[in-house]
This record gives C-alpha cells, structure tokens and sequence, in this order.
C-alpha cells in the first residue's frame, strides 16, 4: 500500500480544466519529483492533493484513508504539510512567529525539540529568529517556508518549486536541506521542480506533467538519461 | 548623543514661566468690568497661575520631545527605529495610564483650588473617551488582529445596550449579572451575523457587515412592543456600587455615601462611571494583548496575512475568523451595556453608521493593531471634538482634516508598528 495515492484526478478552475486524469503514487520513505512546463498543472497537483481546489472526479488516497473530499484544514492535520508556491510566509510576523504557526496543531510539548531540528537544518533561520518574515532575502524566506511545514512533523511534505528564484550555491544547500529531511527525520517528499537536473538526480522516482496528463514516470537517473527530457527541461545545460 | 540635561531645561522652563507670570498678572489677573458704579478691577489671579503652570510645564515637556527628536541620529536602521518607537508607545501608554488614574482626583483638587468649576464636564468627556477607547479596542481585534474590515461594530454595541435594558428591565437583575449576559448576547450575535459573511472576502465582506448594521437598527427602530422603537427604552436601571445606590436615601436600606459616611453629591455616581469604564476598557486591552501571545491570536494575526497559507498549516479560516468577529462583539456589547446604563436611555438614534465609521477611524488612524494608538486617537477625535462642541458646524470639518492630515504624513496609522509577541527564548542556545 502507497502512502498516497492519487487516481484519475481531474481537476477544474470554473469551466477550464487544468488536470486531466493524473495517476501518481508516492511511498513511504521516497523523494518523489514532479517536473513540466510552465502551466503543466504541477502546482494544481499539489493543491488539488490539499483539497484546494478539490478534485471533481478521481481519488485521492493518504494512508488508507480517502481525503478526496476533505477540506483543506482537515487534509492538513493529518500527516502532510506543504511549502506552497511562492512561500507564502507570514512577512509582518517574525521568524520565530511563522515556525511557530506552522507548530499550531502538534503537541506543544515538542516544540522546543522540532525548533532546534529545523534550526540545525537552517541555522540561518537561528540568526534571523527575530526578523520579520517579509525582510528576508528569498533563499531565507524559502527555507522558513520549509521551516514552517516542517514544525507540524509531518510524514508527507509537499514542497512546490523551492528552488525558484534562488542563486545556484543557496539552491545547491536547499537540495541538501531536502535529502536530510527525508534521510534523517525519515520524512517521504512529494517535489514540484522546474530545475530537473537538481530535482533528478536527488530523487527516487520522477514523474512528468504535460498539459494536465503524466506523460512519462520512471527512476530519477533514467529519466535524466533521456534524450527527450534533456532536451525539454534541460537545455543550456545542466546548473 | 549627549544625555538631555534635565536641570537646564527645567530651569529655562522655570524662566519661561515667570516671564508668563509676569506677563499674565497684569493681563490676566486685573481685569476691568464695567460695574454699577463705573469700572471696577475683577482680580482673577487663578487665571493666571492656571496659565503660568501651563507655559512652564508645556515649554518643558514640548522642549523635551524636541531634544528627544534631536538626538535621533540621522542613519537609524529599521530596528533602531522600531526600538525607540517601542519605547516611545510604552512610556506614552503609561502616561495615559496614570493621567485616567488620577483624572477624578486631579480635578477635584483643582476644583477645589478654584482653579475651575467643571469637573463633572470633564468626567463625562472622560467617560466617552474611554468608551471609545474600549470600543476601539474590541474592534481592533476584528480589524486590527484579524484583518476582518467591520463596518457594522455599532450593531454589537446596540446588542448589548438593548440586551442590558431589557435584561434588567424585565428582571431586575443587578447591573453585575446583565453585564457579563449583554456581552454574551453580543457575542452570539456576532456568530449569528459570522457564520453567513465570513466566508466573504475585503470589500464583500466590508459592505455586508455595513448592511447588518444597518439592519440591526433597523429591527430595532421598528419592533415597537419589544424595542420601544422610536421612542427607544427609558428608566434603564442605574449601577449600584455592590449593592449600594447611589441615592440621596434609600427605602431598601443604605445607600453609597451613608455607608462610607460621605456627603451625598452626585458627583460619585459619575466617579463610579468613570471607573466602571475605565476597568472595562483594562480589561479588553489586558485580554486583547493576552490573547496576541496566544495561538488563536496568533492565528488572527497570521489570517490577516497570508489565508491560503494558514489554511495550508491546518487552520479553519472560517473558525478563526468566527472566534474573532464573536470576542469583538462581546467588547463591544460590555460597552453597549455601560453606555445604557450610564444613559438610563437609549433608542436607536444612538446607534447610526456614523458609530461604526467613528470606531473605525480610530482603530485606523490609531495605526490598526495597535493599542496605544488607539487610545491616542480616541482621545483627539472624541475628546477634541467634544472640547469643539461651540464650533459645531465645523466639527466634521475638522474631523476630517484631521484624518487628511494623518493620512498624508502617517499613511500607516499613528503608531503601526507591530510587535512580536514571541522572543527568544535566551539562554537556551547555551544547551547542547
Ligand atoms: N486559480 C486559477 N484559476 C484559473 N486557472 C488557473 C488557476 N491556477 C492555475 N490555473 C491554470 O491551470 C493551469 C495549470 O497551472 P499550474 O499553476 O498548476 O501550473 P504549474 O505547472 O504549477 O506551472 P508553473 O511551473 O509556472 O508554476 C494553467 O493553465 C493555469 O493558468
Ligand atoms: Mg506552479
């Protein structure tokens, strides 16, 4: 059994269809990435997973349960968390006061604990603890996003494009981030990337989105071989 | 930066007083009236000293903020300028603190002194100024904390005005039991009215929560038996002070002033007020910043910011935003119920949109989410027009100037700076 698994999801914004019957599975302890295009529907995945939008045909199954339908603040409470597109960190709140809200519904009594683990994996976040959110470079504001999902110890992270708009050193110790977060605290990663090679090649198993359809899935290495992907998503060059 | 060098100042304070002294005697003090039998000389040396104290203590204190200003140095960094702005709120929130501490004592003393014959004028602009300070706080957790733009609070307000009157009117329950059931009855209309227009967005939910307030004075003006309508409910039950009215004599037993072997004077019954409100509007400021260090405060303040991303942590949207709406409007009905009572009469005139958008402007130019601000805003726009009252056609007129004026040299409110509510937890990096 999976630990998530989404089946024959379609998903809708009003009358346009932006998935168009996605089939992924991701299991326990694998770094999973989601490459494609601009506009392939990579991030919709993610949120229809979220129950925001919510799927209208298909299901969505996380540990044996069936969250198709559940609202996004149920979906949220149960073993997943996610870094959305664009961070969305709270930019008048501290530092200290956006991990603590992303530890809003875990057990107070391992705040302290899950504080120092995500402070060991960015000791930066340490430095800047009183900072405001929104006086953050972006690579900063990228790992208090990561920061933040991961204050509520989840089992699943979604993370959607981290690497977006982040200089090559800081996208280099983001990736390294990632792989001590599924290596170390045993947490399984769902990865939305458009930087395949990075995404690829720390990856277990990549999938690839086109226009709404996974139009290839396979090994992260294989995939990387493929001349067509190398074509697509890699051109200029591997960074 | 050179420490400012208090007894200098004070001493040229002190010579700036004498020099008003001297001026004053003369032009103040002695003061020709035409009298029966031709001119005679009024001696009126308390306006003068009253004006003599003014200058020195003014000179000091505007001499004071100007070296303050002074001795910001020209490249201050962003928490430089917070740190003072900080320090500047608490000592000004204190300040205030004691100022409405002692306000009934100061003017009595000063009335007695002769100094002037208007306490009981004052002590009711007091009294309004804090109201609106308490009402500004309570809607300074819906707009301020959680970012819920409310333009129909004054409907929370009536709530508990009318669930006050009719409560104790009906039952005769003492003011103790009717107050803390007004806010309730506030607060569960806040859930009533919530549930439906939270799910509303800025603007949408701005004009919605406008109609609701309408709509509530609305009832209120035409459920005749129940309200009163138009003629509004009278005869509302006066607060005793734990029992004791504050009668000239009681048939039921003793009243305030016989128990405390006082003279009677109708003066301490507007003392009570005044402290009535006065611990009403303490305790919605102590709970307020309580509740900001607490994670449903937390929550509101995070909702305000980013809602896709707190939904994404877990939170209810809808839950937060309904807790929030619900503990506004239960500030909201204590006030309502203080103002009935202090009333004795209420109708719905008293509860016009022109309340809503007052309360507003307070919690906006005060600088949204802060307290002090709030009080500082309070205290010009209700207390300066209420000073104005002589000048009534141009009250509005100066309202809004002054809200202009605001706008243009403090777009973000007077005091809009946020303050963390989480520190560091300090010597915990020591620990392996
Ligand atoms: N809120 C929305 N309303 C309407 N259409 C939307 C909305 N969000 C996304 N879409 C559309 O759905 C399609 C998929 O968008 P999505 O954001 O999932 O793409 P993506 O693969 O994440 O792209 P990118 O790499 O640029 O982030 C696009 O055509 C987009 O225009
Ligand atoms: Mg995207």
């Amino acid at each position: 059994m999976s630990m998530l698994t989404v089946s024959g999801v379609e998903t809708f914004y009003g009358a346009i269809q932006a998935l168009h019957g996605v089939d992924i599975h991701v299991e326990e302890g694998e770094i999973v990435t989601l490459i494609g295009a601009n506009g392939a529907g990579k991030s919709t995945l993610l949120m229809t997973i979220c129950g925001s939008p919510q799927a209208r045909t298909g299901s969505i199954v996380f540990e044996s349960e069936d969250i198709t339908a559940l609202p996004t603040h149920q979906i949220m409470r149960k073993g997943i968390s996610q870094s959305p597109e664009g961070r969305r960190i709270f930019p008048r709140m501290t530092v200290l006061e956006n991990l603590k809200m992303g530890a809003a519904f875990s057990e107070p009594a391992n705040f302290d604990t899950d504080l120092e683990q995500v402070y060991t994996l960015f000791p930066r976040l340490k430095e800047r603890a009183e900072q405001r959110g929104g006086t953050l470079s972006g690579g900063e504001q990228q790992m208090l996003a990561i920061g933040r999902a991961l204050m509520s110890r989840p089992r699943l992270l979604l993370l959607d494009e981290p690497s977006l708009g982040i200089a090559p050193m800081l996208v280099r110790q983001i990736f390294t981030a990632i792989k001590q977060i599924n290596v170390q605290q045993g947490v399984t990663i769902l990865l939305v990337e458009q930087n395949a090679y990075h995404a690829l090649r720390l990856a277990h198993r990549g999938y690839v989105l086109v226009n709404g359809t996974i139009q290839m899935t396979g090994a992260g290495k294989d995939l990387l071989a493929r001349p067509e992907i190398r074509a697509a998503y890699l051109e200029g060059g591997a960074t | 930066m050179a420490p400012i060098d208090y007894p200098q100042q004070a001493k040229e304070s002190l010579l700036a007083g004498i020099v008003a002294l001297a001026l004053t005697v003369p032009m103040m003090g002695l003061r020709t009236t035409s009298g029966q039998d031709g001119m005679v000389i009024d001696i009126r040396m308390g306006d003068a000293a009253l004006t003599t104290l003014g200058v020195a203590v003014g000179h000091f204190v505007i001499s004071l903020i100007r070296q303050a200003l002074q001795q910001r140095s020209p490249k201050e960094t962003k928490t430089e300028k917070s740190a003072r702005l900080k320090s500047v709120a608490i000592w000004i929130g204190w300040a205030s603190f004691a100022f409405a501490l002692t306000l009934p004592v100061t003017l009595n003393l000063t009335e007695n002194l002769g100094l002037h014959d208007k306490t009981r004028y004052y002590l009711d602009i007091g009294i309004l100024v804090l109201t609106y300070v308490m009402l500004g706080w309570g809607l300074n957790i819906v707009v301020g904390l959680a970012g819920l733009l409310d333009l129909g609070y004054v409907a929370f307000y009536a709530v508990g005005a009318y669930s006050y009157a009719l409560i104790a009117a009906h039952f005769g329950w003492s003011y103790w039991v009717c107050l803390p059931l007004a806010g309730l009855f506030a607060a569960f209309f806040g859930v009533i009215l919530g549930f439906p227009v939270l799910r509303l967005r800025g603007d949408y939910l701005a004009i919605v929560t406008l109609g609701f307030g309408e709509i509530v004075r609305v009832v209120l003006l035409n459920w005749y038996q129940f309200t009163g309508g138009p003629d509004g409910l009278s005869r509302i039950p006066r607060p005793d002070f734990f029992g004791l009215p504050f009668k000239r004599s009681s048939s039921e037993g003793e009243t305030f002033h016989q128990f405390f072997g006082l003279d009677y004077s109708s003066i301490h019954r507007i003392i009570f007020l005044y402290y009535l409100i006065f611990i009403l509007a303490l305790i919605t400021n102590a709970f307020t910043l309580r509740i900001r260090k607490l994670p449903v405060g937390r929550a509101w303040e995070a909702l305000r910011e980013d809602e896709i991303a707190c939904r994404s942590l877990g939170l209810n949207p809808t839950n937060t935003k309904l807790t929030a709406f619900a503990i506004g409007a239960m500030f909201g009905g204590f006030a309502g119920a203080f103002f009935a009572t202090r009333q004795g009469f209420i109708s719905p005139e008293s509860f016009t949109f022109i309340e809503s958008a007052v309360i507003l402007a307070i919690v906006v130019l005060g600088g949204m989410g802060s307290q002090i601000g709030v009080v500082i805003a309070a205290a010009v726009l209700i207390g300066g027009t209420e000073m104005f009252r002589g000048l009534e056609e141009f009250r509005m007129l100066a309202f809004g100037m002054a809200m202009v004026a605001i706008m243009v040299w403090k777009p973000r409110g007077l005091l809009a700076n946020r303050e963390p509510t989480v520190k560091l937890h300090g010597d915990k990096e020591a620990k392996p």
